[in-house]
């Protein structure tokens, strides 16, 4: 009889389900995987290391380059600790804006993750729709700040302008006629808000069409259900957080349990998984991005009423206003001061989490009084449910390590920092 | 909230006594110091004993205190963040590496699984090595990488650089070229800088 040996292969790093530069190797009995080992560190930046030789403004932009799908709530959780060590408040209408644009990088980061999961396990169809949508609110946020993806828009004290009256429009040129600038434009007559408003009426119209396309359908079905289960009590021992905790079953979630800005007066549900499956996990998802839909509708309202500052006042964290800057000396020494030598953060130590579209987020900041971080901890989820797929994967077969994954919602960029 | 924390204050001494050091509420949060000692068995409970219940390690990292201003004591720590979900409350827990040469900690592993990665990260990036970890290997860093990058004494540009050599038609590492520089210094004002009253 011949003698038969298991096998392994190296799946990744340039593999295109491997959603970044993750190696995996897989210890194979047949097409069935012994033994998942993840290798990853080959996106590794250094993030924590070049944020203390940054101001603690400078650092800001870094965390934008952790979770490159959905920038903004990194930024957030950094800007709470920085907020937390130094004592300022935010101004009410930017926790507003802060919780709207949150939700919207809930919605882009889950469009990402069901669109790309969808065509790594077979259905290619679904990338096309989602990323339809994530074209509408990057279009939100490049009127907003300027940049597509790497917005550097909340600043320790609020955010860094208030939001646009306008939207900026199609134009006429040799590959649209009148007539589709038009229509393409119908949506952009009047400002940021009225636009994300006719955003969130078509939405729930979308979600029914991912619904349609995915939810009943027989391959999706056998490809999710009864993969990658996690049993509540594992779920607890592997550190999840997120929709992969949820998925397993058990309520938790930050903006409800530990609320931060204006959480607390937002109406929204929380959905819950049963079995802690692949398929479960993708329903938890989007029903987040349903309720995301309703939080971001809640924030419009408020917003629409209730003009005010964006930003602190206290100038020896925020920079003052161009105008004010230009016509008063105190205030341009305060713009160059801040600009040059940075804000001086009390010494002590902050953790700040945050409900990041992919679970916990934190930043761990810890200061000596200087003007730059002694060291900052970037707490990411991705990193616990990476760890996890040597677990999920065992006794699977090998296509449906790419199931799993997907499930977990991989970003290197987040895994690596 | 901050009279649940003080509740959990409470909690940490009387169950703990003098095996942890004073707890300290800072920024909404309590933050306890364990000596290396008792690190593991005050873990344990710390998870187990149902007055406290931290079913989940959130994080676990290492610190290097070397350059802290004004710190003087041991330089290796590895600060975990517990969560309870049943309470619904965080806790710091700070434990410091005796030796400064050589800093050994015992491994939480057996406790919270999710501490595997974390400790093989605060292993690659200080050095900091954890006893009864089952695969103690590095984590972030290139495979065959030489030193603990964060660790204060490590330059931001590191050691050694990697470029494609023509001649020998292969990837090589040489020593960095790059000059080291610091555009804006760091800088930690005394105590009444900007509040008035000086010379000025």
């Amino acid at each position: 009889m011949a003698d038969i040996k298991n096998y392994t292969l190296n799946f990744g790093p340039q593999h295109p389900a491997a959603h970044g530069v993750l190696r995996l190797v897989l210890e194979l009995d047949g097409e069935v995987v012994v033994r998942a080992d993840p290798h990853i560190g080959l996106l590794h930046r250094g993030t924590e290391k070049l944020a203390e030789t940054r101001t603690w403004l400078q650092t800001l932009p870094y965390l934008d380059r952790l979770d490159y799908t959905s920038m903004i709530p990194s930024e957030h959780a950094y800007c709470l600790a920085v907020e937390r060590l130094l004592g300022v408040e935010v101004p009410i209408r930017a926790q507003y804006i802060r919780v709207m644009f949150d939700e919207i990088a809930r919605i882009k980061n889950h469009l990402l993750n069901i669109g790309t999961h969808a065509l790594d396990i077979g259905a290619m169809t679904m990338v096309l729709y989602t990323f339809r949508e994530r074209e509408d609110l990057f279009d939100a946020l490049e009127a907003t700040c300027g940049i597509r993806m790497h917005q550097a828009y909340y600043r320790p004290g609020g955010v860094y302008r208030d939001l646009p009256d306008q939207m900026p429009k199609y134009k006429e040129n040799k590959f649209k006629n009148a007539q589709t600038v038009k229509e393409l434009n119908e949506a952009r007559n009047g400002s940021l808000l009225d636009f994300l408003e006719d955003f969130t009426n078509r939405f729930p119209v979308y979600l029914s069409e991912y619904h349609t396309l995915l939810t009943d359908n027989r391959i999706w079905k056998q490809r999710t259900v009864g993969i990658g289960v996690v049993s509540p009590e594992r779920a607890l021992q592997l550190g999840f957080s997120g929709a992969m905790l949820r998925g397993s079953g058990i309520e938790w979630d930050l903006r409800k349990k530990q609320p931060y800005e204006v959480y607390d007066r937002m109406d929204f549900d929380i959905p819950v998984g049963v079995n802690g499956d692949t398929y479960d996990r993708y329903l938890v998802r989007m029903e987040e991005m349903a309720q995301a839909n309703r939080i971001i509708r809640q924030c419009i309202d408020w917003l629409r009423k209730n003009p005010g500052p964006v930003i602190t006042d206290d100038h020896k964290v925020a920079p003052p206003s161009r105008e004010k800057m230009k016509g008063s000396m105190e205030e341009l020494i305060h713009h160059f001061k801040l600009f040059s030598e940075g804000m001086h953060v009390p010494a002590g130590e902050a953790y700040a989490a945050i409900e990041h579209p992919k679970g916990e987020m934190a930043v761990w900041a810890v200061s000596d009084g200087a003007n730059k971080p002694y060291r900052i901890k970037l707490h990411t989820a991705g990193i616990p449910h990476l760890a996890a797929t040597d677990e999920m994967c065992r006794g699977h077969m090998l296509a449906d390590a790419t199931a799993v994954i997907g499930t977990i919602d991989l970003v290197l960029g987040d895994v690596d920092r | 909230m901050s009279a649940k924390l003080e509740r959990l204050c409470r909690q940490l001494k009387e169950s703990f006594g003098d095996r942890v050091g004073e707890p300290v509420i800072n920024h909404g949060e309590v933050s306890v110091a364990v000596p290396a000692a008792d690190y593991l068995a005050v873990m344990r409970q710390l998870r187990d004993d149902p007055a406290f219940s931290f079913e989940l390690l959130m994080d676990l990292s290492g610190i290097d205190y070397s350059e802290f201003t004004g710190y003087q004591g041991m330089r290796f720590a590895a600060v975990s963040q517990l969560l309870s979900i049943t309470h619904n409350w965080r806790l710091q827990v700070k434990a410091f590496a005796i030796d400064d040469e050589f800093p050994v900690l015992e491994s939480v592993v057996d406790v919270w699984n999710v501490a595997n990665w974390y400790e093989r990260e605060a292993f690659d990036l200080f050095g900091i090595h954890f006893e009864g970890h089952p695969d103690l290997r590095r984590l972030l860093t290139d495979y065959g990488f030489v030193g603990h990058p964060f660790r204060k004494d490590f330059p931001i540009s590191g050691y050694v650089e990697m470029r494609y050599d023509p001649e020998q038609k292969r990837v090589i590492y040489q020593p960095v070229t790059i000059e080291p520089r610091e555009v804006t210094p760091r800088i930690v004002r005394e105590e009444n800088y900007g509040k008035g009253g000086g010379r000025g």
